[in-house]
């Protein structure tokens, strides 16, 4: 192995690290104060700089609107009593913080946050690990975090975290099933599971739900149109769209996010499953959550939205390799996910929360069938060109017969039982 | 008893995908949030916004020009026109007060002074604001018309002692209140 890839990767894995870990702490000033917005407040906006606790005359209040928010919070869940009960099962109430936090750390490790950077005669891409499974990878380790919450639950010994820890498990696996089936279309189109070469598609030919672009040129040029295979591009969204919104949602629920918050919602039980837990322990947890949310949002940012790439033809300007192009690319990456996370808070304040009922038949009839039924609408799509009209007409009827039935299935299932017994 | 059969609200298809319904839930948050943003969020005017959201920003802002008349803040002692402390230290608030925040040590007018008839004064007289309600009992049962409950409402301080307001302080925060019933004086 050589050196410079090495410390390349040590810096590399140093840097990200940082970066989300600083992201989660920018990410909850940012859902403070955007939630506060949503609902007519203010939020926190005077945390300054604590100088009369070291002996000054005065505190020192920056003119940044509170964005020292998340180092009181950081520093308050440190100094706060760890109180740990005496029922509990010490070594898996000590274990399940870290199963929540650490697999949504590593799952960072394939991003792409930035184009390739060139040192020396090496091209060093700006992901830790640029596996060539990238996206199994992130489902492979992100599934894990199942196992944190569940033993959280478990071993709290207590009635609201075991629910909670119950709820999770079984939401978790859910919609676990819905986001890898929903993705194979994306897979399908880009026969490629690196999610670096994932974003070094899209800038070339344009963003997968935004395909403005491509080689030819921006939309409003002839070069655009002169392109083969635009209409099957265009016609491709329809399932891409599908797998889109199937997706996102799969992630919501895959965090624990509202409108799929039911391991831990207030109302029902105190909690969850961290009513036990407090101080850093109960910090790791919140941690996460928001790594988690993070990493979902880069996935769906680097999947859908062209990653790192400015997009619409500017990237092709910029020289490639150069060091400033890959901050400038960072940067624009790190942009898109904290537009998506503001997407999360105002899911968050906008949809109520799913009954437990309501949740599983959405993940097991509506998501799983949809993300089925989309697999084989994209295959079609994608192979009609080679297969002739008839062969496409006939798939198309083996297709529709399959949803209605599917869909008929699926709606006797979902109907009250009073109404089913008839 | 007439059974009513309600029957759950047909919904069409669009309302059945259910996107619809959450994209259109989402513009009225965002509308809420960019509203906020520029300081018009509804009735941001009537609450004396600070031009963030409907919230006015408390040691810059107050809201005391906007206190109802009947408003109770600190309780507090008052003094006459002729600078006569009105409290005879009857000891009836100290008696009323719910949470026992009223302590009164009453002590004699000497007979050379000019209110010697009213007999007694007190010596020292103290409320607890830590202890205090703010229910306005004493107001209500004092016969003299020497305690009321003032608009102010700021009580800080850094120990404990601090929070115990003594005589001066009561007569400082009550001033002297003109129109009240003068039954000691021999004018009237």
């Amino acid at each position: 192995m050589d050196t410079t890839l090495l410390i390349a990767t040590a810096i590399k894995i140093g840097a990200f690290l940082g970066l989300t870990l600083t992201f989660v702490s920018i990410c909850v000033i940012f859902e403070r104060r955007f939630s506060a917005m949503i609902q007519d407040r203010v939020g926190p906006n005077r945390t300054g700089i604590p100088l009369t606790i070291l002996g000054f005359k005065k505190d020192f209040a920056l003119p940044i609107g509170g964005l020292t928010q998340p180092m009181a919070d950081g520093l308050k869940f440190i100094l706060k009593e760890d109180f740990t009960p005496s029922y509990v099962r010490k070594a898996f109430f000590w274990l399940a913080p870290c199963m929540t936090m650490v697999p949504a750390l590593i799952t960072m490790a394939v991003i792409p946050f930035g184009s390739p950077m060139e040192i020396g005669e090496h091209i060093i891409p700006l992901a830790v690990a640029d596996l060539s499974v990238g996206p199994l990878f992130i489902f492979a380790i992100a599934s894990l975090s199942v196992y944190g919450i569940t033993l959280a639950g478990w071993s709290s010994n207590s009635k609201y975290p075991f629910f909670g820890g119950v709820r999770s498990c079984a939401q978790m696996i859910s919609y676990e099933i819905a986001l890898g089936l929903s993705l194979i279309p994306v897979l399908m189109y880009f026969g490629d599971l690196n999610l670096g070469h994932i974003v070094e598609d899209q800038v070339k030919n344009g963003w997968l739900l935004l395909p403005l672009w491509n080689e030819g040129g921006f939309i409003i040029g002839s070069g655009y149109w002169g392109q083969e295979g635009l209409l099957l591009r265009w016609l491709l969204m329809i399932p891409l769209v599908i797998t889109f919104f199937i997706f996102t949602t799969s992630i919501f629920a895959e965090t624990n996010r509202t409108p799929f918050d039911l391991p831990e919602c207030e109302t029902e039980l105190v909690g969850g499953y961290h009513t036990e837990y407090s101080s850093m322990k109960f910090a790791l947890f919140f941690l996460g959550e928001y790594a988690a949310m993070i990493i979902g949002s880069a996935l769906i940012v680097t999947l859908f939205f062209g990653g790192w790439s400015i997009g619409f033809g500017i990237d092709g300007l910029l020289p490639t390799g150069a060091w400033w192009v890959s901050l400038i690319h960072l940067g624009c990456f790190l942009t898109k996910v904290t537009i998506f996370i503001l997407f999360f808070v105002l899911v968050r304040w906008t949809v109520p929360r799913f009954r437990y009922d309501q949740l599983m038949d959405l993940g097991w009839i509506v998501f799983f069938e949809a993300a089925l039924i989309n697999i084989f609408l994209m295959a079609l799509l994608m192979a009609a060109p080679s297969i002739g009209i008839l062969g496409t007409l006939f798939g198309a009827t083996i297709l529709i017969v399959a949803t209605i039935i599917l869909v008929s299935i699926a709606k006797s299932v979902t109907k009250p039982s009073s109404v089913r017994s008839v | 008893m007439a059974t009513i059969k309600v029957n759950r609200p047909k919904l069409s298809a669009g309302e059945k995908i259910y996107f619809g319904s959450i994209f259109k839930g989402m513009a009225i948050t965002l509308r809420h949030a960019f509203k906020t943003l520029f300081g018009k969020s509804v009735g941001a005017d009537e609450l004396a916004s600070s031009g963030m959201g409907i919230t006015m920003q408390y040691p810059e802002q107050k809201w005391d020009e906007h206190l109802p008349e009947y408003y109770r803040g600190v309780p507090a002692l008052v003094t006459d026109e002729q600078q006569r402390e009105r409290c005879v230290s009857c000891q009836l608030c100290e008696f009323i007060c719910p949470p026992k925040a009223i302590k009164i040590i009453p002590s004699e007018i000497p007979s050379d002074d000019e209110w010697a008839k009213v007999e007694k004064r007190p010596k020292k007289f103290e409320i607890d604001m830590i202890r205090c309600i703010y229910c306005g009992m004493c107001e209500e049962v004092c016969p003299e018309q020497a305690i009321y409950l003032r608009p102010d409402y700021i009580v800080t301080g850094t120990k404990r002692s601090d929070m115990v307001h003594d005589k001066e302080r009561l007569y400082e925060i009550g001033g002297t209140r003109v129109g009240l019933v003068n039954k000691w004086n021999d004018l009237k």
